[in-house]
């Protein structure tokens, strides 16, 4: 999957998860639940969502390395590569 | 024949507009059956029938805003011919908590056990005692009067007189508690639940109605205890370990086990509190505070916690957060959970007090958790902690089971392999 197509995926996923949110007045370098507002339990089913439709291995042990949306979309990359 | 109420669905609620039948008349229902679908402050609530039947017919139409209490539909059990023996439709006049009492038992939800003489002598309900009795009934003459002119119905009432006499002081009560409700049921109808805005009114209206009610007529008292959840995070991270995110569980689920575990022993914190006192709940219905973005937040319960183990319980609360917000979850889940868990998740503040929503006795607030020096054996380690807090009914326990029951909990989190 290119990278347009990734980050397409995790906006439109953060934007199910978090409607109320633009993603334009989004700092993708900010803390990702900073940014989006959203609790553990939110970022468990954003993982969920993004590891089904990816077809990724997301262990729990990763979560470091998804603390902002630039690193997520990066690290997403980088597995699905 | 049975009539099918319009629901309480929480203590603050007084009225639901229909908005959908899920079910015909003439149709086949099941316990378990959604049959309609009810807009509130807290949004559209899908309506479960609690008993098995067929349904005879409508008693209310689409758009109407339906009091709690309110005969909606009619329901024809096995066995009954259509139309015989058509249920006694008049709303029942009992006071709120009465109703909301009754409404909740008609609804399935377990009815807390009646109180055990154990924990305190409870006065019977104004019914109970008059039931059958209403030639017998011991009135002054001048309370009758003025009841007659205020059109009160005196079996309502228990009297504060000589031999449970009614007097005029408890007409004049009652009189001045009717005047409060309607005042209530004003504000609450001025919010429409058109539009986001209004929605939002009217949960703010709602939240304020539950809250004020608490600290209007809840003596809290308050606790707070660190618990160590540096094993409990192992335990997660080790049984994340390997799982697809889809079964994962959260620490929160460690901690609502351990509170659904401790209660076992201190029933005192488990149930409702009405006008004829308090009955503690074998079952625990755990509420679990579920924030609304944009604003507000519901408290839907998982039911029988006590029953489930930590897959089950994070399963149930994903399932919960989930619908919340979707704005779609049953009424049973938001009638009257038996105590609530309020948890700040990762990015709040180290403690919380909360304030318990009627009728229930007790709320347990967890912090934030953070990272701190903490003396263990003598020697001083950085570890993980959270504050715990409860905010208890003092009409129900004191502060010593309170504290009994917090450091249990506590001790529970620091052993999670025996939850």
């Amino acid at each position: 999957m290119t990278k347009e197509k990734i980050e397409m995926l995790l906006s439109t996923e953060l934007g199910r998860i978090a409607p109320d949110i633009d993603m334009e007045d989004v700092d993708r370098g900010g803390d990702l639940r900073e940014e989006f507002d959203i609790d553990s339990m939110d970022f468990l089913n954003l993982v969920t969502a993004l590891s089904k439709a990816l077809g990724l291995d997301m262990p729990e042990a990763d979560y470091g390395k998804m603390g902002t949306f630039d690193d997520l979309l990066a690290y997403l990359e980088a597995k699905s590569a | 024949m049975s009539a099918f109420v319009m629901p309480s669905l929480g203590a603050d609620m007084e009225a639901g507009t229909l908005v959908e039948w899920r079910k015909k008349p003439g149709e086949d229902l099941r316990h378990g059956d959604i049959l309609a679908v009810v807009e509130t402050q807290k949004g559209a609530i899908e309506i479960e029938v609690f008993e098995d039947g067929l349904l005879e017919g409508y008693l209310a139409d689409i758009g109407e805003k339906v009091p709690v209490g309110t005969p909606i539909a009619v329901i024809r059990h096995e066995g009954e011919e259509p139309g015989s023996g058509m249920p006694d439709l008049t709303p029942s006049d009992a006071r709120p908590s009465l109703e909301a009492d009754e409404t909740a038992s008609q609804a399935g939800i377990p009815a807390p056990p009646p109180p055990t003489p154990t924990v305190a002598p409870v006065p019977k309900s104004a019914k109970a005692l008059h039931s059958g009795a209403k030639d017998r009934l011991k009135v002054s003459p001048a309370a009758r009067r003025l009841a007659d002119a205020a059109q009160l119905d005196l079996t309502m009432l228990i009297g504060s007189g000589p031999d449970g006499a009614i007097v005029l002081a408890d007409v004049t009560a009652q009189i001045a508690e009717r005047k409060r409700v309607p005042a209530q049921t004003a504000g609450i109808s001025a919010a429409s639940p058109d539009g986001d805005t209004d929605k939002m009114a009217g949960m703010r209206t709602a939240i304020a109605a539950a809250m004020q009610r608490s600290k209007r007529e809840i003596p809290h008292y308050y606790l707070a205890h660190v618990a160590d959840i540096t094993a409990a995070e192992f335990f997660v991270a080790d049984k994340n370990n390997g799982r697809e995110p889809v079964d994962r569980i959260l620490l929160g689920a460690v901690l609502m086990k351990a509170v659904a575990s401790a209660l076992k022993k201190y029933p005192e914190f488990n149930g409702h509190h009405t006008e004829a006192g308090f009955s503690p709940s074998k079952a625990v219905h755990l509420g679990v505070a579920i924030n609304i973005r944009g604003g507000g937040l519901v408290a839907p319960a998982i039911h029988n916690a006590e029953t489930r183990d930590i897959d089950s319980l994070m399963a149930r609360m994903r399932d919960l957060v989930a619908r919340v917000r979707a704005g779609r979850f049953r009424g049973s889940e938001l009638s009257d959970p038996t105590i609530t868990v309020s948890s700040l998740g990762d990015r709040g503040v180290e403690t919380m007090f909360g304030v318990i929503y009627p009728p229930q006795v007790a709320i347990i607030g967890i912090g934030t958790p953070v990272e701190r020096p903490f003396a263990k054996d003598g020697a001083v380690f950085a570890r993980r902690t959270v504050n715990l807090t409860l905010s208890a009914d003092h009409r129900v326990s004191d502060g010593h089971r309170g504290a009994l029951f917090l450091s249990k909990i506590a001790r529970l989190i620091e052993q999670p392999e025996t939850l």
